[in-house]
């Protein structure tokens, strides 16, 4: 089990290095010169020749590669061009606000749409089944900002509910009151796209041949549906989810920017405006990392339910 | 009638349709057997006749759009027919247990053996200690070495033979009166299915339980079995002691199946014999004698009027017009 | 061998009848799949001959009151310089259009292409070029989107290309998978033994049936390229105002979204509806071209 994580592992390293280094090589890909077109309007030629010196871009293209790469492993994004902070402090201050609302999406979408799903698949074609169906279809239709901007609109605005701005001060409870609009703009969808998986995935275990032998032994429906079923029929959920972290992160862009909650989202969206490329760089580069870290963990919570998975790879 | 000389299962004048989009299929029609205490029955067919249907609604496990249209399942003196879901529940994993045909697919792969041993026993008012200890036991007498710490090993970690055999010992371990396996050797290699015959002829006789054994291969059946059902499109066509059947077969049927039979062969042959035509409909049930359209001696009465079970000696019966016309013939 | 029964039910063909016409036919019966076409027939409709029917021009601000809740002269209300909504609403269809289109233009033709290549060519080639598709495709879209606007600066050009790229592993997929089937085809063998060039293979084997699929990845795709453009136009990172686009209204609407609801509510509408008709439009496309495939492999 040890050699399958080492191997995901180093899978996962090297795609954040493929990714990372596109984005560097990028720069150069670009036609004209990165500086002018990074400074924009405010190119003169002197702040062109700092800029420059600054990114490093005099030097020959495998010295930038090999520099970038270097300082990466010290930790070492760079420096804000227009502040001279280091991007990684500036990033890794807004990185634990995106996480949060992603981790907060993702629970929504684990703890309400796994049972609605198993519920639904338990009690097929009633009611509670049918009105499930058409509100997850609904709900899958919209897409998350405006999905996020609804939700700001009924619940901050109209109904004044919510709060509308922010992360929230200090204590835990007014950073959770903060975080309830926009992870569940986020995650709604989110809801019912793994509430449909899991209807779908539990029809198909209870009709397999070992919840047919539990039944012939006369066990108990709560625990064939627990132990037999359920387990088995959650495992694509848990990929599914760890992949949708990557969608996620879109949405939580948004959701950052309409509920003015800090975060990379935020971040990356004002570096975009002042054409801050090491900000971007940092982000993007922070992105990929959270984008593999959990993809690793569904793979890991996907070898702990299934001990099939153990022996693969 | 005292309860001893009772079979255990009498299945009465069953009859079961199953709903379909292209009318109902009258899948079993006026099916009767029985099955005594201690006794080996064996229920052979082609793909098909209704079989595997008949264990299913013995052990209540049909699907959703089927429906019992007549006839009574007499199981230790209780009908199972109409029985509240909660009681057959409470027969099944205790009076009743069941083996499939898939060992691959039978256990649940996200469970060790030994917690789905346990699992069985959840009614048993005894300690974990002594229910694990039932387990080694049983699965020693199948034959699994090392059963100790194989419970914590999972079913695929196991292969095909391996399963089925941790299968057997599963619907043994709950004691029942009566087991019913469904093809149980149809999905492994023909040593493995010497084996487990020869096992389940030894646990038979040792543990002294009731086997209803569904199959369509005839040696298995000849070996295990002290009495055997023949099926044909969802009706008993004759039935008998293994004796009677392989020897003394009554019904063109059972003739034609038994000289269909490879093992039975005794020339030397290019074509192995079939029987002709197809099964036919379920859903228009011709008139008169199921098997006619494919039987080599049909005659006229053959289609006129369906024939009534005859005996032909005692225990022995088959429903065929030509044992009256010997039984008439005969001076 | 024993004579087959007619089971009854089979479905018949009408003969004479074109697969086109047979997949319309399929395609009537599903009344989900019916909704989904007129939705998007609506909207393409509109967005074509946005010109022709919106009832004030989208640019022209002051055509009403500012921020003024819908009204039998404006049915979407105005926005903050006073331009009516509806018309905006309507326009803005053109550039979601515009956007599906050149995407799809894109993706399906570099798709194919590289779909080929990894299909025909050399196994380190295929997988080196699966090893990119998966790498581009497991990327949040908007944070590349972002990055890369940061570099060529915003504009309609930079969300066409952005999108476009982010969609093309999945097309091209589908006719990899097709063309390295095909490759091993004992027909096809014969064929290029008897000199057929591989235009020819392409055109009669392997168009035929990555047709379906396609069909069905692009209505499921169109709803993602056109959410994507619409937040990213949202953002600021896409049209320039005062295009109108479904994203630039709901970013006016947004700004002043204490002061009137109606235009966020009007700019999401569109967006739903356009998703809401290609979903039901694919699942309805899947259910008639995937037994069938599932029968042709």
């Amino acid at each position: 089990m040890w050699i399958y994580f080492l191997r995901r592992t180093v899978l996962a390293i090297a795609i954040v290095a493929i990714a990372v280094t596109l984005l560097r090589v990028m720069i150069h890909a670009v036609p004209g010169d990165p500086a002018v077109m990074m400074l924009g309007p405010r190119a003169t030629p002197a702040l062109i020749a700092e800029f420059r010196e600054k990114m490093g871009l005099n030097e020959p293209f495998h010295v930038q590669m090999v520099t970038f790469f270097a300082n990466l492993l010290k930790g070492d994004m760079g420096t804000d061009v227009f502040t001279g902070r280091s991007v990684t402090q500036i990033v890794m201050e807004q990185f634990p606000y995106t996480v949060e609302l992603i981790f907060t999406s993702v629970g929504w979408a684990a703890l309400v749409g796994i049972p609605l799903g198993c519920y639904s698949a338990i009690r097929r074609n009633t009611l509670f089944d049918k009105i499930t169906g058409i509100a997850s279809v609904g709900t899958i239709s919209i897409p998350s900002f405006v999905m996020a901007l609804y939700a700001l609109l009924i619940f901050a605005v109209g109904l004044g509910w919510l709060p509308a701005v922010g992360a929230g001060e200090g204590t835990l409870g007014d950073r959770l009151h903060h975080l309830i609009l926009p992870s569940l703009a986020v995650g709604i969808p989110w809801v019912g796209y793994t509430a449909r998986i899991v209807r779908a995935s539990m029809l198909e275990v209870l009709g397999e041949n070992h919840v047919r032998m539990a039944r012939a032994f006369g066990l108990p429906e709560m625990r064939i549906i627990f132990r037999y079923a359920l387990p088995i029929a959650i495992l694509p959920t848990i990929t599914l989810l760890g992949v949708g972290v990557a969608y996620l992160l879109s949405a939580a862009v948004f959701a950052e920017v309409i509920f003015a909650r800090p975060g990379i989202g935020s971040l990356i969206v004002n570096a975009v405006d002042e054409r801050n490329y090491p900000i971007v760089m940092g982000c993007v580069l922070v992105t990929t990392v959270l984008i593999v870290v959990a993809t690793m963990i569904s793979d890991f919570v996907n070898a702990l339910l299934d001990p099939r998975a153990r022996e693969g790879l | 009638m005292s309860a001893a000389s009772d079979p255990l299962l009498d299945v009465r004048g069953l009859s079961l349709d199953f709903g379909s989009p292209r009318g109902r299929i009258h899948a079993l029609r006026n099916v009767s057997l029985e099955v005594g205490a201690g006794r080996v029955v064996g229920i052979v067919g082609e793909s098909g006749c209704g079989k595997s249907t008949l264990a299913y609604s013995i052990i209540g496990l049909l699907a959703a759009n089927a429906e019992v249209v007549g006839g009574e399942i007499v199981f230790s003196g209780r009908n199972l027919i109409g029985l509240p879901d909660s009681e057959m529940r409470a027969l099944r994993g205790r009076e009743m247990s069941m083996i499939f045909q898939d060992p691959m697919t039978a256990l649940n792969p996200v469970q060790t053996i030994g917690a789905q041993m346990l699992a069985i026993q959840y009614r048993d008012a005894v300690p974990t200690r002594e229910k694990r200890r039932r387990a080694v036991e049983m699965l020693a007498k199948v034959g699994i070495p090392d059963p100790e710490s194989r419970l914590k090993a999972y079913p695929h970690q196991f292969s095909g033979g391996m399963r089925q055999r941790i299968c057997i010992a599963m619907a043994l371990l709950v004691n029942p009166s009566l087991i019913i396996a469904d093809e149980p050797t149809t999905a492994l290699d023909a040593t493995l299915e010497v084996q487990i015959v020869e096992l389940l002829k030894d646990l038979q006789k040792d543990m002294g339980c009731s086997i209803l054994f569904v199959s369509h291969h005839l040696g298995t059946v000849a070996e295990l079995c002290d009495d055997v059902v023949v099926m044909y499109a969802g009706e008993v066509v004759e039935r008998g002691s293994v004796r009677d059947i392989f020897h003394a077969p009554s019904h063109p049927y059972t003739e034609a199946l038994l000289e269909c039979d490879p093992g039975r062969i005794r020339q030397k042959t290019r074509e192995l014999p079939t029987i002709p035509g197809d099964v036919p409909n379920l859903i228009d049930v011709p008139d008169g004698c199921i098997f006619r359209s494919r039987c080599p001696k049909a005659f006229d009465r053959c289609a006129r009027e369906a024939p009534a079970p005859r005996r032909v000696s005692g225990g022995h019966e088959a429903s065929c017009h030509l044992l009256d016309e010997l039984a008439e013939a005969a001076p | 061998m024993s004579t087959a029964e007619d089971s009854g039910g089979t479905r018949r063909k009408t003969v004479g009848d074109g697969a086109f016409m047979q997949h319309l036919r399929q395609l009537s019966r599903d009344q989900l799949g019916m909704l989904g076409l007129i939705l998007v027939l609506l909207i393409v409709l509109g967005a074509i001959f946005a010109d022709w029917i919106v009832p004030y021009d989208p640019l022209k601000i002051y055509a009403g009151p500012r921020l003024a809740p819908p009204s039998w002269e404006h049915w979407f209300g105005t926005d903050q310089l006073g331009r009516d909504v509806l018309s905006r609403v309507i326009a803005g269809g053109r550039v979601a259009l515009q956007v599906a289109i050149a995407t799809l233009a894109a993706a399906l033709s570099v798709g194919l292409l590289l779909g080929l290549i990894a299909g025909y060519g050399p196994r380190w080639l295929d997988n080196a070029l699966l090893l990119l598709f998966d790498a581009v495709r497991s990327f949040p879209i908007i944070i590349f989107a972002l990055a890369v606007v940061t570099l060529i600066g915003p504009s309609l050009y930079t969300v066409i290309l952005v999108v476009a790229i982010t969609s093309i592993p999945n097309y091209a997929r589908i006719v990899r998978t097709q063309t390295q089937a095909m490759r091993t085809n004992e027909f096809i063998l014969a064929e290029r033994a008897m000199g057929a060039g591989p235009a020819r293979i392409l055109a009669i084997h392997i168009l035929p049936n990555v047709i379906g699929p396609l069909l069905i990845l692009a209505s499921m795709d169109v709803p993602l390229v056109i959410s994507v453009e619409a937040g990213l136009s949202f953002l600021g990172m896409g049209v320039k105002p005062p295009t109108p686009s479904w994203g630039t209204i709901l970013n006016d609407g947004y700004s002043y979204i204490r002061n009137s609801p109606w235009p966020v509510i009007a700019g999401g509408i569109p967006i739903i509806l356009v998703t809401l008709g290609f979903t039901f439009l694919g699942e309805a496309l899947r259910d008639i071209f995937d037994p069938k495939l599932r029968k042709d492999l």
